[in-house]
């Protein structure tokens, strides 16, 4: 008895183990074939992307179409672009975001439960019904064409990141800052020297998903940016096409150079992309 | 009421602290809402506001705006397909990624990273995938014999491609599923397994029920998701072919800022939010009989 027992379970072991390994092989080379067919396409000649049969893997790879690539559209301009505005976007969220959770987290003040409610209500607004009277007013402030309208929202707050810092911030005994508080340390001193140090791991979460958030921005800069010098990658890797011709080779090496950041920002920060997977997922 | 003198500094604090969000609430939210609102009772060029036309915007949407229907219709044919095709995909992904194997993190890897391109690169990516002739998809399809459509250039299969082509990025839901799968309290497993209970009765009544939260969280946000597409259409079709992807934000931000209709196009907003908030609140309510939090009585 005890034997089949053990064998089946045994058996049921050892299909797991094979089936699954097949399912999860299938699954991940599904998944990595876009990714595959842009980098192989960037090293096509042109006259093997449209070759029938299919090149799978060009020999010799293609190099020059990246150096074609960059230097077809003002590439690097709009990297400069980019990250210009990811830096700035990312100080203003971690100033302000992280203040406003302090005030919901941490200072007993009788609103804070209704603000919460209030923020975390206003991530169920469509973007495009505060859009028309963005733009009309950014407009009038003389700010469309430049990156203010794109990166000025960030220092006034984000409500999913003021969400997040909350409810870490909510983990913090507050011991720490009474201890504080009777040795005479303000308000301020409090969140900027005992809390912030506290919590650089969740830091690093709201600073990485702001980093994506403006890299993959494509509405925001659409609306604002107008002229060919102020584009964001986002914009401006629709320079490859114009109306009836795509440079595919050149718009897949721009795409692969526009994803490899992400990839290599992803692979030394995954434990970060981990714990934010996670903080998102209580948000349940 | 008297409030000591404790109290009143709190407040005081409270507010200074939450004074960014305050004053980004009221520029770039509470301003926007009620100016849009108010726009979306005028004829509204952008520039000036040359007539107010009450209920005029609305009425000319529902009872003559074929376009607006057809966007209206593409946003729910593309809500009705890729909301539940994006759970079971994400769900299924989820289990598959919870099996116990030793190189498990390697495959969560593979499947996460299409979630992490942008959606802007992945419609690049995605156009030449679904080429017709010389896309990867039609090719391989063709080495299993099966002669490929045109997907994003013809009518009827664009809006489809659309869904297809998101379901790339299920990864990021997928990992949100795993995490409350893993949180699943194994002792529920263990007493279920005494009682022999099969895989598919353990994942229907207590798997299920105890990530059930989460499950809602993902509905909403993808309704929400699904209600704004716009960057693949935008990209990749521009709306074509004959406007079968003519999706209703794409067609908002024409009206807004290609025909200069801001006043059309605000109305337009509103009804999508309000479309949105209706949803969002059936979806709450319907759902409150299956949706198990614990701690809470039953």
């Amino acid at each position: 008895m005890a034997g089949t027992r053990y064998g089946s379970k045994r058996m049921q072991e050892l299909r797991t183990q094979i089936l699954g390994r097949v399912v999860l092989i299938a699954v991940s080379l599904l998944f990595l074939a876009p990714i595959f067919w842009m980098v192989t396409t960037s090293l096509k000649d042109s006259s093997q992307v449209m070759a029938y049969p299919p090149v799978w893997l060009p020999w010799p790879p293609k190099w020059d179409n990246y150096e074609i690539a960059v230097n077809a559209i003002p590439f690097l301009l709009y990297l400069r672009n980019t990250v210009t505005i990811c830096f700035f976007t990312i100080i203003g969220t971690l100033i302000s975001s992280t203040l406003v959770a302090y005030s919901l987290a941490k200072i007993p003040w009788p609103g804070r439960n209704a603000l919460l409610i209030l923020i975390l209500s206003t991530m169920m607004l469509p973007f495009p019904v505060t859009m028309i009277p963005l733009f009309i007013t950014f407009a009038k402030l003389g700010w469309v064409n430049t990156f203010k309208p794109l990166i000025v929202p960030a220092f006034l707050g984000n409500a999913f990141y003021i969400f997040l810092l909350r409810q870490f911030f909510m983990t913090i005994p507050a011991e720490l800052s009474d201890a504080a508080r009777i040795d005479g340390a303000s308000e301020f001193g409090i969140f900027s020297r005992i809390i912030l140090p506290l919590s650089k791991p969740v830091l690093a979460v709201v600073a990485l998903f702001q980093f994506l958030g403006s890299w993959n921005d494509f509405l925001g800069p659409l609306i604002y940016l107008q002229s060919n010098e102020k584009y964001t990658l986002a914009i401006g890797l629709q320079m490859y096409r114009t109306t009836n011709w795509v440079e595919w080779e050149l718009l897949m090496a721009a795409s692969t150079l526009v994803v490899i950041p992400i990839l290599i920002l992803f692979f030394f920060a995954q434990r970060t992309f981990i714990e934010g997977i996670a903080i998102t997922g209580i948000k349940g | 009421m008297r409030r000591t003198k404790q109290e009143r500094r709190n407040i005081l604090l409270g507010l200074a602290f939450a004074s960014p969000w305050l004053v980004g609430f009221i520029l770039f939210t509470l301003y926007p809402i009620l100016a849009s609102l108010y726009y979306s009772f005028t004829e509204f060029t952008g520039l000036d506001v040359t007539g107010f036309v009450g209920w005029g915007n609305y009425v000319h949407m529902i009872t003559k705006d074929e376009l607006f229907h057809k966007s209206l219709y593409n946003t729910m044919y593309y809500l009705v397909l890729a909301v539940p095709l994006g759970f079971f995909v994400a769900m299924g992904l989820a289990l598959a990624l919870n099996l116990k194997v030793k190189e498990i993190s390697f495959y969560r890897t593979c499947v996460y990273i299409p979630n992490i391109v942008p959606a802007f690169a992945s419609s690049f990516i995605w156009l030449w995938l679904l080429n017709s002739e010389y896309g990867l998809v039609n090719l391989v399809l063709e080495q299993i014999g099966i002669w490929g459509p045109a997907w994003i250039s013809d009518p009827k299969w664009a809006k489809f491609s659309i869904v297809l082509m998101a379901q790339w990025g299920a990864g990021g839901s997928a990992m949100i599923f795993l995490a409350s799968l893993q949180d699943v309290p194994r002792s529920l497993y263990e007493v279920a397994d005494l009682d022999g209970a099969t895989p598919w009765v353990k994942f229907r009544y207590i798997t299920l029920p105890m990530i059930s939260p989460v499950i809602l969280f993902h509905i909403i946000m993808a309704l929400f998701g699904a209600f704004q597409v716009f960057t693949p259409a935008y990209i990749m079709t521009n709306g074509g072919p004959a406007n079968s992807t003519l999706f209703y934000v794409l067609y908002l931000y024409r009206n807004a800022f290609n025909y200069g209709k801001m006043g059309y196009a605000s109305a337009m907003a509103w009804l999508l939010f309000i479309l949105a908030l209706i949803t969002t609140l059936v979806v709450m309510k319907t759902s409150a009989r299956f949706v198990y939090y614990q701690g809470e009585e039953r």
